[in-house]
């Protein structure tokens, strides 16, 4: 106990420095901006702004990093609620029974109580990143490679699992990931793999062209494609929830806030699974469940708050284990990969300051967010009104100077293009690309464990079933693939995601 | 009586993966293969595409007997203008520098969108080149040519 409130008061001590306060500050309302637009995600403008972080120290950049991540969540409630359009993905369920809400003219209570649960979910989830990473950093420092292999397995099939679409599908969009993961410079053998002589190959391909290319680009073609006004319910009377909304919607707020610390952890969780399964579970245990889609406050509070806990608590297999559990997380691990940082268990031991610093900047954050969305929530509405016309050149520019500052390249400015059109034939044919973004970041580093398990095992591989550790981890990937092809199961997953 | 697709989606993308699988082998066959025990640098590559290749095989398969949805058709003008837009600008950022290259790109990209009015993308334009000018060149400092000259 005393270890923690050390720890703590040395992240504080880091997150409280002005130069850090600001690039929270900057990321939660970048996130919240990016939030509030339709047609523009976490994912995409945490790669669009990357770039501008090299130069910055690492703690700095990922704390702005996250802010724009968590300040999503945020921010994505008051479009949903709003103009019935989920801000971004993790807040596609709110819209059932907030954008209702907004219709009875409750618009304002609505906004209160997503992000007082929000803030509530944030608060509890740092505690809980605080608690559960030490110990899981600790166990995971006794991993060989036979072990980190397997673990990388389970991580990426239960990231499918847990992806909506085709399970098979998904696992081949992995597979493609980790085969461009290998493109350029083979580290063991000086081979360079795939790059058809290309010199701007030779170092591999940037996960930001990628990142950019398959979510960015290819969003705002299929965004373009679609035709249709949105109407925005501007009308916000008063922000204060009554005590009878507070009365039904506490409860559902600590279990969303339970839910979605939970869903984090596991890989291949985090905010979009976890707003889903609250919305689910809140209908499941309410007295009256018809009362859900038109307008009850439960459907709001509980998912908003599940979403935030899943974002926050899916750090934690990312900065013990170095597993991104999510798409966003792959592009943290491969933020903190720039900076020379190599992920795992020891970046705990190595670089408290970073570790502990980013984990106390996220409570700092958290407690701006409802500064800057309950007050501020007029400002927000008006941006509402801006035509997505004048929005997308904007992503375009940014994202294109990002790829070009890479390595002021005109190739990999190129590449990105050439990934947008990947990414939307992609978008047609329904693969996901999360999960080739997944494969693309643990691709180089699940060749090394398989080649230094193997080198270990003299060639025998049968030793990721003999490892104690490993063998379990192999086990639980049966497991999730047996459930998936139950039809029980299959049906129950698809009632979730469909609801 | 010839076979039915019934799922186009599924198919193709079977077909995709098949196509990356066939070409990650080929490609791996010149880099050593190695032994089990020291894996060459074809060795991880070629297992992936293989198991890609039976991937694609399996799900372009099913494609045959179940689903029954069929792929949206497209509108090709935002896909070409907006991927235009990207490598108009990529080559003229070098050459001829960023108030051209994004005039370009502006220009071109909102050519993709529904609505066109001269005066609005004039005005984003210039606003756009400000905000890219005042916040990269300037505020962040990376080293790209503003004007031709």
């Amino acid at each position: 106990m005393m270890e923690l409130i050390n720890h703590l008061i040395l992240g504080f001590g880091v997150a409280l420095t002005p130069i850090n306060l600001l690039y929270c500050l900057f990321g939660v309302s970048i996130g919240t901006l990016i939030g509030v637009l339709p047609g523009i995600g976490p994912l995409a403008t945490i790669a669009m702004l990357l770039p501008l972080t090299f130069n910055v120290p690492a703690v700095s950049a990922l704390i702005m990093l996250a802010g724009i991540y968590y300040g999503a969540m945020y921010g994505g409630s008051t479009t949903s609620i709003l103009v019935n359009i989920p801000g971004e993905a993790a807040s596609v369920v709110t819209c059932l029974d907030g954008y209702q809400m907004a219709r009875q003219g409750r618009a304002g209570p609505a906004l209160a109580i997503a992000a007082l649960g929000s803030f509530f979910a944030g608060c509890v989830a740092t505690v809980i990143i605080a608690l559960f990473a030490p110990p899981l950093a600790e166990v995971a420092l006794k991993f060989g490679p036979a072990e980190y292999f397997s673990l990388m397995v389970l991580g990426l099939v239960s990231a499918a699992v847990l992806a909506h679409g085709s399970l098979l599908k998904a696992i081949a969009m992995i597979l493609l990931g980790l085969l461009l993961g290998l493109v350029g410079t083979d580290v063991n053998s000086r081979v360079r793999r795939f790059t058809f002589g290309i010199p701007d190959l030779f170092d591999g391909i940037s996960f930001v062209v990628i990142a950019m290319g398959l979510f960015a680009f290819a969003e705002v073609i299929t965004n373009l494609e679609r035709k249709g006004k949105r109407v925005v319910l501007t009308d916000v009377q008063t922000l204060l929830p009554t005590r009878a909304d507070l009365k039904a919607s506490w409860k559902a707020v600590v279990r969303g806030t339970g839910l979605g610390s939970l869903l984090g952890i596991l890989p291949g969780g985090g905010a979009i699974i976890s707003s889903f399964a609250s919305y689910t579970l809140e209908k499941r245990l309410a007295a009256d469940p018809s009362r859900f889609g038109k307008g009850a406050i439960e459907g709001v509070a509980g998912p908003e708050s599940a979403n935030n806990a899943g974002a926050q608590s899916s750090f934690i297999p990312m900065l013990t284990l170095g597993i991104p559990s999510n798409a966003v997380m792959a592009v943290m691990l491969g933020a903190m990969m720039i900076q020379g940082i190599i992920p795992g268990p020891q970046v705990m031991t190595e670089r408290p300051h970073l570790f502990w610093g980013l984990i106390a900047s996220m409570w700092v954050g958290n407690l701006m967010l409802v500064v800057i969305n309950l007050p501020l929530i007029g400002i927000w509405i008006r941006l509402l009104t801006v035509p997505y016309r004048l929005l997308y050149p904007a992503i375009l520019l940014f994202c294109c100077i990002g790829a070009y500052s890479l390595s002021n390249s005109s190739f990999e400015v190129a590449l990105t293009a050439g990934f947008g059109l990947l990414g939307y034939i992609f978008a047609k044919l329904d693969c996901e690309p999360a999960p080739l973004l997944l494969g693309f970041i643990l691709g180089p580093m699940m060749e090394e464990y398989l080649l230094r398990a193997m080198r270990l095992s003299r060639g025998d591989p049968t030793v990721f079933f003999t490892r104690p550790i490993s063998l379990a981890m192999l086990v639980a990937v049966a497991f999730l693939i047996l459930m998936i092809i139950a039809p029980a199961v299959r049906r129950k997953r698809k009632e979730v995601f469909h609801e | 009586m010839g076979i039915k697709i019934r799922s186009p989606k599924d198919f193709y993308s079977g077909l995709v993966f098949i196509l990356f699988g066939v070409l990650a082998i080929a490609l791996s066959r010149d880099y050593p293969m190695g032994s089990a025990m020291r894996m060459g640098p074809g060795y991880f590559p070629s297992i992936l595409g293989g198991l890609l290749i039976l991937l694609g095989f399996v799900i372009a398969g099913r494609a045959l007997f179940v689903g029954a949805e069929g792929i949206k058709g497209g509108a090709v003008r935002p896909l070409l203008m907006v991927l235009g837009a990207v490598v108009a600008f990529a080559f003229m950022v070098q050459p001829l520098g960023l108030v051209l290259a994004t005039l370009a790109l502006v220009v071109i990209s909102c050519l993709g969108g529904l609505e066109f009015h001269v005066y609005e993308v004039g005005l984003l334009y210039l606003l756009l080149t400000a905000l890219a000018v005042g916040l990269f060149i300037y505020g962040v400092g990376l080293p790209i040519k503003v004007w031709p000259v």
